[in-house]
């Protein structure tokens, strides 16, 4: 048992951080169908920003329940920043989408390793996340539970403003069909928009919980990217309880092939395992099928 | 070779619990135009999916002895089923010889694709004629007009050289004498092919069928010729009668907005 | 018209030959020269990234992983080839008994080697291909998948020091199949074969273009369930460029070793497979010439900027991504394209017969729209 709950619980927490990152993926992937690859880069800045904030509150016990919703706004605008700049510009090239914000994502990188030490920096924990829980006789950081609570809340939040708010349901119905959400009356420009700053506001907040856990500086973000793409590919795209499945299912076998082998051949293995499992199912764990071609 | 029909035998598809079609049988022979018709949402179009392999279906659809049903697509246009789409579906950056040219293609031995095109085949050259397009043979098909576009498309069916011709709305967007042309042009067609057209219209429909299969809301509601057709009185209540008010039908044959499950979106139906 | 075009680009290829093989050697030092087989070989693995991205449609995120099996096994090759008998010398620095990896020995053999250096990216993008295209996995999906592919790859090579000298990578290499690799004689030698790879990988695409199977990707770049309409299996297709693609990556890798003189992980990683698009998006996805030129020019961007203003290039690599997709998807070429186009005749044509004109004839500049 020493050998199987340990990873499981450290997976588990990884698993929330992923699904933090992926949320945002998900939502701006399923609305428009192109990959946001600067999405990491937002996922940073929300990092850095919880950094910021912490030099001006300087009690680490404060400064991150304030860094959470300044991260999100923060990136959320940069996300609409680049919705409005660049990306509404190519909604009929979504390859090409992809390939401009590789290129959105190379600059904001340089631009943090210019802002800030090459280094990274510090982000002080609070003292209320250095405490363990005991589950089922281990220890339990609370620094994951933490981790776990803020994805759950997300989720929950995101969950529940898409189906009962009137702007969620927008959404989705300029999901599931544009042009005749458009002849709805619905103004998919709008909706587009703030799916971005939403999507990217996500990044954000899964950027202030990764600095809790890892270092904070200007690479972080290519960390997460495939990763969490690669999540939202496997759960199903626009499929909320499969992107929380696949993050689970992601974390938990990293932390398990970490555990057998290495650090670096874990995230290999993590990889083959889900590119293993798109070749059985390339539509991702939920799908629903329409009549549609495209 | 003799003249195989195509015999469509209790077909069913079903989307995700939507039945689009549900028993549906009919059978399409050399020398007739066979029409398919139906208001929107009848499943004229998915029968024709679900004929082409687009769609997964239950039931049977034979040319002949060959089963098409559970072949991938590919394979069902190597048994000589060929398909045109409600939105002409041309390669836009190619010219109409070089749509014409990857038609014809699949008749070659993989090794000649190596090798440039030297001269027009004749079979090319003879489907050009026959759909009026040897004029445009170095436009490209981006620029063709609609009616030229879905020509090109039955231009490339004959070249492919199919049995069968499953062709969907092919008088779309088309002028009073574009759809004579064609309507004359499946005629012809039909003495050496099997030719089956989904259409919405009903003039054109009267002009040309030669035998008419009416489905609603994915069952065969009256079948025969044109004048019997017409005589139905079922027919006349569901469609004929209604006829202006399909759009409405279309409408209400997609599934209430809001009311899908979180999330859901476009797929390709393999 | 259609006759004379391809001709053109014929003379075209001719003309690069000449200043490649013939003119650049005179001219240039020494040091130019390498840094110009360098560029070859970058320009090398954008003809490919060219023909599966350009006129198949397939974002090739991740060429790094088949660039790496090419310059993995030429560098395993002149390795042995330089430690003579023994084991490389890295490998005694960690464990002085350490015996050869089982998969080191083949590479002593130089005809093994070369037949790595084809088949490796044959084997493996045949499968890859195969198994992905088989199920229909397209658009960003098979970008980013071969994209984890090379993040992968590179994780695995700097994890496994050992075996593979990490991420400090494989270096000092002195012989290249018996040639001392010093002599500046052999290392012209070298650039030769390098370029003239370049220059038999252009062919090779030439005729690609202008056959029917050119004409063929192309429409199934842009249509791929019509071409699945006209009774072929677009799978097959897609797979014959990306495995072709694969193969001139591996070359380029494999060359890359003895011009350069050390491989990495760095070399093959994601940054590394962007940099080998960027070339690519902006000389012309779909031209003949593009991808060579744009790779050659993203190359002396990368070796002479990258090392004298580090800071800066990143933002113009960046920048370079996002104006020419946003405003130039069909790269500088077509910029030269329409210029001509409008110099030869100023205002006169309407703009569907210039249109016509260019599409009639893809074999040369690939298809503008």
């Amino acid at each position: 048992m020493d050998a199987l709950i340990p990873p499981l619980l450290n997976g588990s927490a990884q698993g929330a951080l992923l699904l933090l990152a992926a949320l945002g993926l998900s939502l701006t992937f399923g609305q428009m169908g192109v990959i946001n690859m600067a999405h990491g880069e937002f996922l940073m800045i929300g990092a850095f920003t919880a950094y910021l904030v912490q030099q001006v509150v300087h009690s680490a016990n404060l400064s991150v329940p304030v860094a959470l919703p300044v991260a999100f706004l923060v990136a959320g605008l940069l996300g609409l920043l680049l919705e409005v700049g660049i990306i509404q510009w190519m909604y009929r090239r979504p390859l090409d989408t992809l390939l401009v914000t590789v290129g959105v994502s190379l600059i904001l990188q340089q631009a943090a390793l210019q802002v800030f030490p090459s280094q990274g920096v510090p982000v002080q924990k609070p003292d209320w996340l250095d405490g363990q829980v005991n589950i089922l006789g281990y220890e339990w950081p609370l620094r994951q539970v933490f981790t776990i609570l803020l994805a759950a809340v997300c989720v929950a939040a995101l969950g529940a403003w898409l189906k009962y708010s009137s702007f969620g349901r927008r959404i989705r119905a300029t999901v599931q069909n544009r042009d005749l959400a458009e002849t709805a009356g619905i103004s998919t420009r709008t909706v587009d928009r703030l799916t971005f700053f939403i999507g990217s506001g996500l990044a954000g907040v899964a950027g202030v919980a990764a600095s809790l856990i890892g270092g904070t500086n200007s690479q972080m973000g290519m960390q997460y990217i495939i990763p969490a793409f690669l999540v939202v590919a496997a759960g199903g795209i626009g499929q909320l309880k499969g992107t929380i499945i696949a993050a689970w299912a992601v974390g938990v076998s990293l932390s398990y092939f970490a555990d057998w082998t290495t650090g670096s051949l874990a995230q290999v293995l993590a990889l083959m395992l889900v590119i293993v499992f798109l070749q059985l199912r390339p539509q991702g764990l939920f799908t629903v099928r329409t009549r549609s071609l495209v | 070779m003799t003249a195989a029909s195509l015999v469509v035998k209790d077909l069913h598809v079903e989307f995700s619990g939507f039945v689009a079609v549900d028993g549906v049988s009919f059978d399409a022979h050399l020398g007739e135009v066979r029409f398919l018709i139906g208001p929107n949402g009848a499943g004229k179009t998915t029968c024709i999916d679900a004929i082409t392999g687009l769609s997964k279906a239950a039931g049977s659809a034979r040319i002949g002895e060959q089963e098409l049903l559970g072949r991938p697509v590919h394979k069902i246009v190597r048994l000589g089923v060929g398909r045109t789409f409600q939105t002409a579906s041309v390669f836009d950056e190619l010219s109409v010889l070089q749509n014409l040219d990857i038609a014809a293609g699949r008749h070659r031995p993989s090794v000649s694709l190596l090798r440039t095109r030297r001269g027009v085949d004749p079979a090319i050259a003879q489907a050009l004629e026959e759909t009026g397009l040897a004029d445009e043979i170095a436009t490209p098909a981006g620029i063709l007009s609609h009616g030229q576009k879905q020509w090109l498309e039955i231009a490339m069916l004959l070249v492919q050289d199919a049995r069968v011709l499953l062709l969907d709305e092919p008088v779309a967007g088309m002028s009073q004498d574009e759809r004579t042309a064609t309507g004359e042009l499946l005629q012809r067609l039909a003495a050496k092919r099997i030719v089956l057209v989904v259409e919405h219209d009903m003039d054109f429909m009267r002009r040309f069928a030669t035998r008419v299969t009416v489905l609603h809301q994915g069952r065969v509601l009256s079948q025969g010729s044109v004048a019997d057709v017409q005589a139905d009185g079922k027919v006349q209540e569901v469609y004929l009668g209604t006829a202006g008010a399909a759009t409405t039908a279309d409408m209400l044959a997609v599934p209430d907005l809001p009311g899908v499950a979180a999330g859901t979106q476009k797929q390709e139906v393999d | 018209m259609t006759k004379l075009k391809p001709r053109l680009s014929l003379l075209g290829i001719g003309v690069f030959a000449v200043l490649l093989l013939g003119v650049a050697p005179v001219v240039l030092t020494d040091h130019w020269l390498g840094n110009l087989g360098k560029y070859c070989c970058w320009a090398i693995a954008a003809v490919g990234i060219g023909l599966a991205w350009g006129r198949g449609g397939m974002l090739v995120m991740g060429q790094g992983v088949f660039f790496a099996l090419g310059a993995y096994s030429m560098a395993m090759h002149l390795t042995l080839e330089s430690a003579g008998d023994g084991v490389p010398g890295f490998m005694v620095l960690y464990d002085p008994l350490a015996p050869l990896p089982a998969f080191w020995e083949p590479f002593r053999s130089p005809a093994f080697t070369l037949a790595a250096v084809v088949l490796l990216p044959v084997i493996a993008a045949g499968i890859l291909g195969f198994a992905l295209f088989k199920r229909r996995v397209k658009g960003a999906y098979f970008a980013i998948l071969t994209q984890a592919l090379t993040v992968a790859l590179a994780t695995l090579i700097s994890s496994t020091i050992r075996e593979t000298g990490g991420d400090t990578g494989l270096s000092d290499f002195k012989y290249f199949f018996g040639f001392v690799l010093n002599d500046p004689a052999n290392r012209t030698l070298v650039y030769l074969i390098a370029a003239g790879l370049l220059v038999v990988c252009l062919l090779v695409v030439w005729q690609l273009y202008r056959s029917r199977f050119g004409e063929l990707l192309v429409a199934t770049r842009d249509a791929e369930e019509r071409v699945r309409f006209l009774g072929y299996d677009p799978a097959n297709i897609k797979l014959v460029a990306f495995v072709i693609s694969a193969l001139m990556a591996s070359i380029a890798g494999a060359m890359f070793v003895p011009i350069v003189g050390i491989i990495t992980p760095a070399e093959i990683g994601a940054a590394a497979s962007i940099l080998m698009i960027a070339g690519v998006a902006l000389g012309g996805r779909a031209s003949l010439f593009g991808p060579a030129l744009g790779a050659m020019a993203v190359g002396w961007g990368q070796s002479s900027l990258g090392s004298a203003w580090p800071d800066g290039w990143t933002y113009i690599l960046g920048l370079l991504f996002v104006v020419v997709i946003l405003f130039f998807p069909k790269g500088l070429s077509s910029v030269l394209g329409r210029f001509t186009a409008a110099r030869r005749s100023p205002g006169e044509r309407p703009p569907a017969a210039v249109s016509a004109e260019a599409t009639a004839a893809p074999e040369l500049e690939g298809v503008k729209a």
